[in-house]
């Protein structure tokens, strides 16, 4: 074989090479605008048609009788923020406080098990956590309430926060905890007056995320809140939400129902990326 | 403890020795103890959920025992219940979710690890995972009123004519459907693959990269040799990982997936998923023996994503740990 | 070297046989050594020798890892250290240490830092918090310079400023004896410099332990030296002595550069 040949034949071929790059690239590109789409008419969707029914009604007025036009969806959205208040009574303290096991306490071994079985829960679907809460509570307590959607829902956050917040304690540097330790200063004051100081704008970041998430979950909230078109200042009783509203309303038979979901939707769209949008604000500045 | 004030420096005559409380071990005891029962009731709370599922689908199991499994007929009204129309159902969605996803995904995240330009890959990554952010019940909706409409005017009916003589693609369009049903999930399970890819291709060294590009190869051969081999695990791992996400997602398949407990082959009939049909039909299971199966329509459900998200956890920390590890 | 008698003179710290493993790893291997008060002790030895992990034993900050071990006796003024009934914050607040890197506490401001350690172990008292806060930056050289800023961030300060505002924090504890970690290994020149003039005045009242791989800052500051290779203590003797003539072979290769 001659040197000569070789090289030339490396160049034809080079020719072929370079378009198949050329067309996997191409096909790259356009796999990123077909996954981008859908964001793009969900958003487009969600603008046109929930602007034209979000208005002062929507925030101030219950649900009108099916059939009827008009109303709003007001308790759903102080329901929401009734079970985010309860959620996070139970999903901050254990999720921080373990947070803070993870990162000043526990051995290797126990944290491996401890991270690892937090990753599975927080593989779990939503849903379980509502049958599980179902049995757990609705059924003792013989109904369905805010408390048991509310702590369904704190369920889900354990696990979210855990891990969020382990990853932002182990980014204080050992230098501040040793500093401390070396004053003489006892080992729970050092982590609550500096390393959880020194990470609260971390931590805030991680709560803001749970919140994201669970803000918009419908699902655990099935059988354990529940829903209702009232006002409900009872804990006990069944509670609305943005989400369950937004699914009963959009598997209605009524086009003015049909309207309020859409207003649901892009609220309850816009309050989750609020949230998002100000995680990203605060990451930024730390950066 | 004396031993301060003892030899405290002679200097001094009210010394910060003599002003400070004697350290006491309580408050550290205490707060070890208290973090760790707060850690360790992340075990607790899996317990929980295997033990309330358990007795909860236990006057099922002693009834049907594996059976439950394996028969199709789902009539409440009998009492006869077998959740193979479900497990087929989310076998089905899920591979369809998974058909879409899996190619749209990885390509996504090799462009945007190693083609887009720089100023683009920022802004892009964030958008995909805004469309992780958005909540099930919304995509459900659009679905039923946007997308729906649509791939029953302008996709199904071509679909037919053209496949219509294989039994998936047979018999009347209703719209909703298990079609639509996985159409729906790959829109849910997209960012997630996409986004876990997309660290994983990011991780692989640049070295790698390089003595590719030394050797003259393309743009893509350096993509397929170099990086994609390297990251194989790892890019499986994110595919188990949104095969979890897909069986257990719930909402939006709820929503366009029909709610029947019939198994047909055409992939334009209604179906249910294991999560649908606790969405459709647990609110309204009056009887116990109802419940209770759906109660162990739910303890599988729970299993299979346990088993599937603990397969790509163990995939995913093998990856991690060929990043250190395993240096060309 | 050429001790008085001890009952004349107490050792600040007196360490007898310390030997320290982490894991199966030993690191120390049967340290005798004796700090004298009120003076400078150097210890110098190659990066590994375990200088550091000595330093740490005097106020027990090896035990942060978990699998430290420490066999042997450390007393501080006759008082052992490592008795059972000792909490390692006791040892420590009457042991303060500077460290490598400085680090102020990134949420408090400079006066804050400073009464730090005061205030976390429970110290209320607004007018004696102040009166130590306002000697100990003074001690640290650093009065002057920041009377003005006490409210801003301790992290605002350049870092020369920032590793005395720690000196300050540590001084602020009133400990017998302050232990210091390569102080000046992030430092400038002119930083280093004022560091070292500042350790001089603080001797004064304080036993000062440091430990550099700066072997002429060894030489300038102290008054003994101890020299550290693999573990064990090779030869300590007063700092003329050891830079001088010093009776060991290993010790003369070091400081005359041939390896380390």
């Amino acid at each position: 074989m001659n040197t000569h040949g070789t090289v030339r034949e490396w160049g034809d071929n080079h020719k072929f090479r370079k378009g198949k790059s050329a067309l996997v690239s191409a096909l790259c590109v356009l796999a990123g605008i077909l996954v981008v789409t859908p964001l793009a008419l969900v958003f487009i969707y969600l603008v046109i048609q929930g602007a034209e029914s979000v208005n002062g009604n929507f925030f101030t007025q219950l649900p009108k009788p099916s059939g009827e036009l008009g109303g709003g969806m007001a308790n759903a959205i102080v329901g929401t923020f009734t079970l985010l208040g309860i959620a996070s009574l139970i999903g901050v303290p254990i999720g921080v406080l373990g947070a803070v096991y993870l990162a000043e306490y526990g051995g290797p071994k126990l944290n491996w098990w401890i991270r690892f079985s937090s990753d599975i829960l927080n593989g779990v679907p939503s849903i379980i956590w509502g049958i599980v809460i179902y049995g757990l509570m609705v059924v003792p307590m013989k109904g369905y309430s805010a408390l048991a959607g509310g702590v369904a829902l704190g369920c889900l956050m354990i696990p979210i926060i855990l891990r969020t917040t382990e990853e932002v304690l182990l980014l204080v540097p050992q230098g501040y905890r040793e500093a401390a330790l070396a004053l003489g200063i006892a080992r729970w004051k050092v982590i609550l007056q500096i390393v959880i100081k020194t990470a609260s704008k971390g931590i805030i970041t991680a709560l803001l995320l749970a919140f994201a998430r669970v803000a918009g979950e419908t699902a655990p909230l099935l059988f354990t809140a529940l829903g209702n078109n009232f006002w409900n200042r009872n804990l006990l009783q069944p509670i609305s939400a943005l989400p369950l509203q937004i699914y009963s309303f959009a598997t209605s038979a009524f086009d003015d129902y049909h309207r309020q979901a859409w207003a649901g939707a892009l609220v309850l769209v816009t309050l989750v990326f609020v949230l998002n949008i100000s995680v990203r604000f605060l990451t930024r500045d730390k950066a | 403890m004396t031993i301060a004030v003892e030899s405290a420096p002679a200097s001094a005559s009210k010394t910060v020795g003599q002003r400070l409380p004697a350290p006491s071990r309580a408050g550290d005891v205490f707060s070890e103890r208290f973090t760790m029962v707060m850690a360790v009731s992340i075990f607790a709370l899996i317990g929980l959920i295997l033990y309330e599922l358990l007795v909860g689908a236990w006057p099922t199991i002693k009834t049907f025992g594996f059976s439950f499994l394996t028969t199709s007929s789902w009539n409440p009204v009998t009492e006869k219940f077998g959740a193979l129309p479900f497990i087929y159902g989310t076998l089905l969605s899920s591979l369809i979710a998974l058909l879409i996803a899996v190619p749209l995904s990885i390509a996504t995240a090799i462009y945007l690890t190693e083609l887009a330009p720089l100023w683009l890959r920022q802004p892009l990554t964030s958008l995909i995972e805004m469309l992780a952010a958005i909540p099930s019940v919304i995509l459900g909706l659009w679905g039923i009123f946007v997308m729906i409409p649509f791939l029953s005017k302008f996709v199904y009916p071509g679909l037919q004519s053209a496949l219509g003589w294989t039994p998936f693609f047979s018999g009347p369009i209703f719209g909703i459907g298990m079609l639509s049903g996985g159409i729906i999930l790959s829109i849910m399970v997209i960012p997630i693959i996409t986004s876990v890819s997309r660290e994983i291709l990011s991780s692989v060294p640049n070295l790698q990269r390089e003595a590719a590009y030394a050797l003259g190869a393309t743009k893509w051969e350096v993509t397929r040799v170099a990086v994609l081999s390297y990251a194989k695990r790892g890019l499986f791992g994110a595919i188990i990982l949104g095969l979890g996400r897909a069986i257990g997602e719930t909402m939006a398949v709820t929503m366009v997936i029909g709610n029947s407990s019939r198994i047909s082959a055409s992939l334009f009939a209604p179906g249910n998923t294991m999560a649908s049909v606790l969405a459709n039909q647990f609110a309204e299971a009056s009887d116990d023996a109802f419940l209770s199966a759906l109660f162990a329509v739910g303890l599988v459900l729970f299993l299979v994503t346990v088993i599937v998200n603990l397969f790509a956890q163990l995939l995913l920390v093998a990856a991690g740990g060929n990043k250190h590890g395993k240096l060309a | 070297m050429s001790s008085p008698s001890t009952t004349a003179e107490q050792l600040a710290f007196d360490a007898k046989d310390v030997c320290v493993w982490y894991g199966e790893k030993q690191v120390l291997f049967n340290i005798n050594l004796g700090v004298r008060p009120k003076s400078i002790t150097a210890i110098i030895g190659p990066s590994g020798c375990g200088k550091s992990t000595f330093l740490r034993c005097l106020n027990r900050m090896h035990e942060l890892v978990p699998s430290a071990r420490l066999e042997g006796h450390i007393t501080l003024f006759g008082d052992d250290l490592y008795a059972p009934t000792v909490d390692p914050a006791f040892v420590r607040r009457r042991v303060g240490m500077v460290f490598q890197k400085s680090n102020p506490f990134p949420t408090m401001s400079i006066q804050d830092n400073v009464v730090a350690g005061l205030r976390l172990n429970g110290i209320r008292d607004k007018a004696f918090l102040n009166e130590q806060m306002e000697k100990s930056l003074r001690l640290a050289a650093l009065w002057d310079e920041v009377k003005d800023d006490l409210h801003k961030p301790g992290v605002s300060l350049s870092g020369g400023q920032q590793q005395r505002l720690c000196i300050a924090r540590a001084v602020a504890m009133q400990p017998e004896v302050l232990l210091m970690d390569e102080p000046c290994s992030a430092l400038d020149p002119m930083a280093t410099q004022k560091i070292e003039e500042l350790m001089q005045e603080i001797k004064r009242n304080f036993t000062i332990v440091i430990v550099t791989h700066n072997m002429q800052q060894a030489a300038r500051c102290s008054e003994q030296t101890a020299f550290l290779f693999m573990g064990k203590l090779i030869e300590m003797d007063s700092t003329e002595k050891i830079f001088g003539n010093p009776s060991q072979q290993q010790t003369e290769d070091y400081i005359t550069g041939r390896f380390g």
